[in-house]
């Protein structure tokens, strides 16, 4: 390749061009390998709904009671009958006002900013030993389940791509989609750069007894 | 152990029947039991060891080859009680035992919402839609005749250290920092693939999606698409592990490892981020104030000394290379300091070559330890200014529930008997 800056074309006209020319050495299709999906195909894998305002999600609908019998069959035995969560199992329900504090509580009605997400969700990954098995109509029954369970719906409740699109989540203005990092301001300080009295061992991983073993077998050891 | 070492040298003592057998033992029990130390073992000098009057395994005796057997205990590990089960979980690589940039393949740390798919190449495919001139299904062997490239990154899971968000827990490099590993990478340029298909020019982001039974998906913006992600489907000169996404996976150099979607079975574009479970209920990062961060992909800049650390002590006073790692997702560490007294006076460490753009960088200091109490600590700068900041800081901008980014330094306690515990400070 010749370069433009020898030939005198300024930097940044030179960088303008480098990305045109790159832009015409690929034109679509240009290697051709592979093949173009039919509809069909597309539509098999096609599955996300987005989560701000439903596009995606498909036609059908469900009520709270079909959701809770569903609910009851397929997601009980982990999220618990009222999605309170057996063992470490995921929390479905409450927690709503506690995000503030020590020990906030994050679950979908406390946390999750958009209905959509959670029909999507359940679609794609759940029942955890099945994923991805439930009819659409199925899912959008335990969608408005368990947002009733968060008293987010009323009892009546009918999802469909209409209804939840809908919905306002509790926590839903209290995302920031911009990462303000860096947000810490160290600096690379040398030397005396602290009270020798103030540098003090506040915690300690010593004697907690949460570290499994990191010789020999895996250890299965369980929270004391 | 022991007993493992004791067979395979009764094997190879076969031609030696000289050696009873009893003095055999009691020299593979003097080695067991002192390590390197054994001074008078029949297998160190003036004896000549078994091994050096046998003969060993032929070649292809193992086809795939694997560590010696002496290394069983080098191994991903697991905190058991940290996840419901261990299909939706993490396990860390083992640092403390790791040299090099390189994380070998078997080590490098898991991360599964669904568990391991075993998927068959022969039927994966990769679809590419949505706002594209020309949707594209490839097979694999469409994907390996796109022009490839070798890049060496990182992947770290943000939730590394996340654990230590309110107070030292663990005891162990390995569970605090083992959600990191670094490899080369071999595939084709996703720019290469979006110029294939064609980008609309509406599209701004695209959707990134898993074959496994998660399907787990998360958006990404279509400039860091362009800019330098990777569709690859060879990691560290062989095919990617299954572990690590087999037979294909994106790598997003240098930002949080679970938009590195593994298994990738398809990317569409549009024009809004699509807000998935992944990218809202989960990785979003949780203030004191009640808001949340969301789209933080960042790794910010982080080091850590991987020698001495709790898994490996200091066997008396002398001198040491204390070593370590750092890397920063904004391209290449300009500088690591190393302070032996929790951060009053620091010292410039060596960087060790090759110091590549979002890849670990290997950092030493020689050190003469008197036996008496440190605090040992490392603090990276890398090359936009950046500098690590302590966890006191972090806590400052962002309380103690925000579980993940937390690229805090990490302080090493000795203590005058050599050991070493996990500590923070204030
Ligand atoms: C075998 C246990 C199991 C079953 C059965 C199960 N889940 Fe789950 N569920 C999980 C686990 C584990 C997670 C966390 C997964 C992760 O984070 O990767 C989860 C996560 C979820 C979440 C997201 C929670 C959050 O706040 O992010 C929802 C919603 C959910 N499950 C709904 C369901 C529904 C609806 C069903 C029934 C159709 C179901 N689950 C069945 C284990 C299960």
């Amino acid at each position: 390749m010749f370069s433009w800056a020898r030939r005198g074309v300024p930097g940044s006209m030179a960088a303008l061009l480098a990305t045109v020319m790159a832009a015409v050495a690929a034109e679509p299709g240009h290697f051709g390998y592979g093949t173009v999906p039919t509809p069909q195909q597309i539509a098999g894998w096609d599955i996300d709904a987005r989560g701000d305002d439903g596009v995606g999600l498909p036609p059908g609908s469900g009520d709270v009671s079909k959701g809770e019998a569903v609910f009851a069959e397929q997601c009980a035995a982990c999220h618990g009958t009222f999605g309170e969560g057996e063992g470490r199992f995921p929390k479905l329900a409450g927690g709503i006002g506690t995000l503030k504090d020590d020990r906030p509580e994050l679950t979908v009605g406390s946390y999750w900013p958009f209905a959509p997400t959670l029909w999507d969700y359940i679609n794609r990954a759940m029942p955890m030993p099945a994923p991805h098995t439930l009819s659409a109509d199925d899912v959008y029954a335990l969608t408005a389940y368990i947002l009733s369970l968060n008293n987010i719906v009323p009892n009546d409740f009918v999802a469909d791509r209409n209804s939840l699109a809908r919905i306002k989540m509790p926590n839903r203005d209290n995302f920031l989609w911009t990462d303000p990092r860096p947000d810490t301001a160290a600096k690379p300080c040398m030397s005396a750069c602290a009270d020798p009295g103030a540098v003090k061992i506040t915690s300690t991983a010593e004697g907690k007894d949460l570290t499994p073993r990191t010789t020999g077998p895996l250890d299965d050891m369980r929270a004391k | 152990m022991l007993a493992k070492l004791a067979q395979r040298r009764n094997v190879a003592l076969g031609r030696r029947a000289i050696l009873g057998l009893g003095a055999a033992l009691t020299g593979t029990l003097a080695f067991g039991r002192d390590g390197a130390h054994a001074e008078t073992s029949e297998t160190s000098p003036p004896a000549d060891a078994p091994w050096s009057q046998s003969i060993g395994a032929g070649v292809v005796d193992r086809p795939y080859g694997k560590p010696a057997d002496f290394e069983a205990g080098v191994i991903r590990r697991n905190v058991p009680w940290l996840t419901a089960g261990t299909e939706s979980s993490i396990s860390f690589s083992p640092l403390q035992h790791l040299n090099g940039i390189i994380t070998p393949n078997g080590l490098f740390f898991e991360r599964y919402h669904a568990g391991r798919p075993d998927v068959d190449p022969d039927q994966h495919r990769l679809m590419i839609h949505g706002l594209v001139e020309r949707p594209l299904l490839l097979t694999m062997k469409d994907i390996v005749r796109f022009p490839s490239v070798s890049r060496i990154h990182f992947i770290e899971c943000p939730a590394n250290g996340g654990m230590e968000w309110r107070a030292a827990q663990l005891n162990s490099l390995q569970f605090n920092h083992g959600m990191i590993s670094c490899a080369e990478w071999t595939g084709v340029k996703l720019s290469t693939l979006l110029e294939e298909v064609g980008v609309k020019k509406e599209a701004r982001w695209a959707m990134v999606e898993g074959a496994d039974g998660a399907h787990m998906n998360r958006s990404l913006p279509l400039d860091k698409c362009l800019d330098d992600c990777l569709i690859v489907y060879a990691q560290n000169g062989e095919a990617l592990r299954p572990e690590q996404g087999y037979p294909l996976r994106l790598v997003v150099p240098g930002w949080e490892g679970n938009v590195s979607i593994k298994w990738l079975r398809r990317i569409k574009l549009g024009e809004k981020p699509w807000y998935s479970r992944e990218e809202t209920s989960k990785y979003t990062d949780l203030m004191p104030d009640g808001t949340s961060r969301g789209f933080t992909w960042l790794i910010d800049a982080k080091s850590v000394i991987t020698f001495p650390c709790p898994e490996r002590p200091l066997s008396g006073p002398g001198l040491y290379e204390i070593r370590g790692l750092a890397w920063t997702g904004n391209g290449k560490v300009k500088r690591v300091d190393v302070s032996l007294d929790g951060g009053i006076n620091w010292q410039t460490a060596q960087l060790h070559e090759p110091v590549l753009s979002k890849a670990l960088t290997r950092f030493s200091l020689p050190w003469r330890w008197d036996g008496k109490p440190a605090l040992l600590e490392s603090r990276v700068i890398d090359e936009t200014g950046y500098v690590q900041p302590t966890i006191a800081e972090l806590r400052r901008q962002r309380g103690s529930n925000s579980v993940y980014h937390n690229n805090s330094i990490q302080t090493w306690q000795v203590k005058p008997d050599g050991s070493i515990f996990d500590v923070q400070l204030g």
